[in-house]
């Protein structure tokens, strides 16, 4: 499944090379092939941050004051981790926990 | 294509303007993801617009959607600021954030795709047309962009009627950092000015502190913003102000204590920045977030002088300039911005644990930001609590309540090769035997509230 990443406010300094945009290609590993939140943060957290992944994750969701959109939609509003991706979704992760 | 970027509706005036002006000709339209079916025409036309207008797509209050699109595409009025394109440094270059859409087409990922149909997807409960697109932490609601943009403006505007914080021919400095807060600030304030004709003369102004990577993109931000909403700009520098710039006290004390040195310097630098401008006001963009951590923190400090004025809107009215923070109310979720710099001095510099409790009460129930403002506003400060006295600075003249200001005091210790006085529990030159130990107690709380925070927390 191909999806789009962004991560921003900061979180992409925990990425290889501060890379704010990744497109990636996902594989569903259970078996009905589909691919939720829960799932895509564990595949972020093992192959995409390279440091400090606290700052990103708590738990098994997003640290609080991070705030995700999937295609341009609070994921609050589209199932938080239980939200399914379908191919070509754009998931943006921005963090808050910055300075103003 | 504007629309591809999910930011871009968030709070997309820095974005914007960080965008490459030439668009690659062959890149056909393509579809936003999810996209709205009547979001059509807004697409198409964006482009066109001018950044001025691009904080706020959608039609001023009582403009149907189709007049607004019709208006926004006709002749510039005499109050859009005519816009020269702005260079942008190869600095500004290597921090430009790419949207989806601008990267290298890839037909497979780029075409033009249906929105899909998700389950759970609402309409918006105050338009009742577009789908949702993001729930507001005060109220639950769920509303789509369009919608957010409105009642976010008319909130502020609200706030601002409500609590009297300006009157007609102020002139009103806005706090800039370059920062997500006060470039939204900037723009809503300057917006806001014309729509309801709130007759000030606003201006930005800015600290540099001399941060060398640090400042130096967020002033270009504050740059940009001077020519975007048309805004003077006025720059007062640490080195200026007290002849040593941020990288010169680094190198003299470390990195250990830097932050207060900042934190008390740039509050100063504010203020005598906006006696320059000769302003009625200082504005600044603390947020409800920033309020509810204050609260927090001078709570568990026994902070109680602080804690009693912390949730004021407007501070200082006994002083010469008094600042006030339109955006006491609107929560950090609402104003997030992607533009981030993170100072060099404190890399690890994320918020503290009380702005991390505050993010996971927020996750648990939302209004408790709200919350806990009100609990700070409704204290009652027992009347046998001493407060310290406000006095003046006996160098400078500043509000302080020891005999020299706390900036004279670290200054002194700058100057004289001592750097350590004035922080921690150094025998200061404060004067006073007495102001000593008063001295040290309240510079070991200015350091544990300026750690970690840029200092933002000197309301």
């Amino acid at each position: 499944m191909h999806l789009t990443l962004e991560f921003g406010g900061g979180l992409e300094l925990l990425l290889e090379k501060s890379t704010k945009v990744h497109k990636v290609d996902l594989q569903p590993n259970d078996g009905d092939g589909k691919v939720v939140m829960k799932g895509l943060l564990a595949w972020v957290k093992s192959n995409l941050i390279k440091e400090r992944p606290e700052m990103f994750l708590k738990g098994d969701s997003v640290r609080p004051g991070v705030l995700v959109l999937i295609n341009d939609c609070d994921w609050e509003l589209c199932g938080g981790l239980d939200a399914e991706l379908e191919e070509k979704d754009v998931v943006v992760f921005i963090s808050t926990l910055h300075g103003g | 294509m504007v629309a591809c970027n999910p930011r871009f509706l968030w709070a997309p005036l820095l974005h914007r303007s960080n965008r490459p002006t030439e668009k690659p000709p062959s890149v056909p339209r393509t579809a936003s993801p999810r996209r709205r079916p009547d979001a059509r025409s807004i697409d198409a036309e964006r482009p066109k617009r001018r950044p001025l207008d691009t904080l706020s797509p959608v039609a001023p209050r009582g403009l149907a959607a189709e007049g607004w699109e019709a208006e926004a595409g006709a002749p510039s009025t005499e109050l859009r600021v005519p816009l020269k394109p702005i260079p942008s440094t190869d600095h500004a270059a290597s921090r430009k954030i790419f949207c989806p859409s601008q990267l290298p087409m890839d037909s497979a990922v780029d075409g033009p795709r249906q929105p899909p149909a998700r389950a759970g997807s609402r309409l918006c409960t105050r338009c009742g047309e577009r789908k949702a697109a993001l729930k507001r932490p005060k109220t639950l609601e769920q509303i789509c962009r369009e919608c957010f943009y409105v009642v976010f403006e008319d909130e502020i505007h609200q706030t601002i009627v409500d609590n009297n914080l300006f009157k007609p021919g102020d002139r009103v400095a806005i706090g800039a950092s370059g920062g997500k807060d006060s470039t939204v600030l900037a723009y809503v304030l300057s917006e806001l000015n014309r729509r309801h004709k709130y007759c000030l003369d606003l201006f930005l102004l800015s600290v540099d502190e001399g941060i060398t990577g640090y400042r130096d993109d967020s002033l270009e931000t504050v740059k940009r913003n001077e020519i975007q909403y048309g805004l003077p700009l006025k720059i007062v520098s640490y080195k200026d102000l007290y002849g040593w710039t941020m990288d010169d006290i680094v190198k003299a004390i470390g990195l250990k204590n830097n932050c207060t040195f900042c934190g008390v310097f740039r509050r100063q630098a504010l203020d005598r920045g906006a006696a320059l401008l000769k302003v009625d006001k200082i504005v600044t963009g603390h947020n409800a977030d920033d309020i509810a951590e204050t609260v927090l923190l001078n709570i568990l400090r026994g902070d109680i002088a602080r804690l009693s004025r912390c949730t004021f809107i407007t501070t200082g009215e006994d002083g010469p300039i008094p600042r006030c923070k339109p955006f006491k109310y609107t929560y950090e979720k609402e104003i997030l911005d992607y533009f981030s710099t993170e100072c060099i001095y404190s890399p690890n510099a994320y918020r503290g644990f009380a702005r991390e409790f505050i993010k996971d009460l927020e996750r648990m129930r939302p209004r408790a930001i709200l919350d806990i403002i009100k609990s700070g506003e409704n204290f009652r400060i027992s009347t046998t609590t001493r407060m310290p006295e406000q006095g003046t600075c006996e160098r400078c003249g500043y509000i302080s309540s020891q005999k020299l200001c706390k900036a004279c005091v670290l200054l002194d210790g700058l100057n004289r090769g001592l750097p350590k006085l004035g922080i921690g529990r150094t025998k200061g030159i404060a004067g006073g035997d007495g102001d000593c130990e008063q001295q040290a107690t309240r510079s070991e709380r200015n350091r544990s509230s300026l750690q970690g925070k840029h200092g933002n927390f000197d309301f």
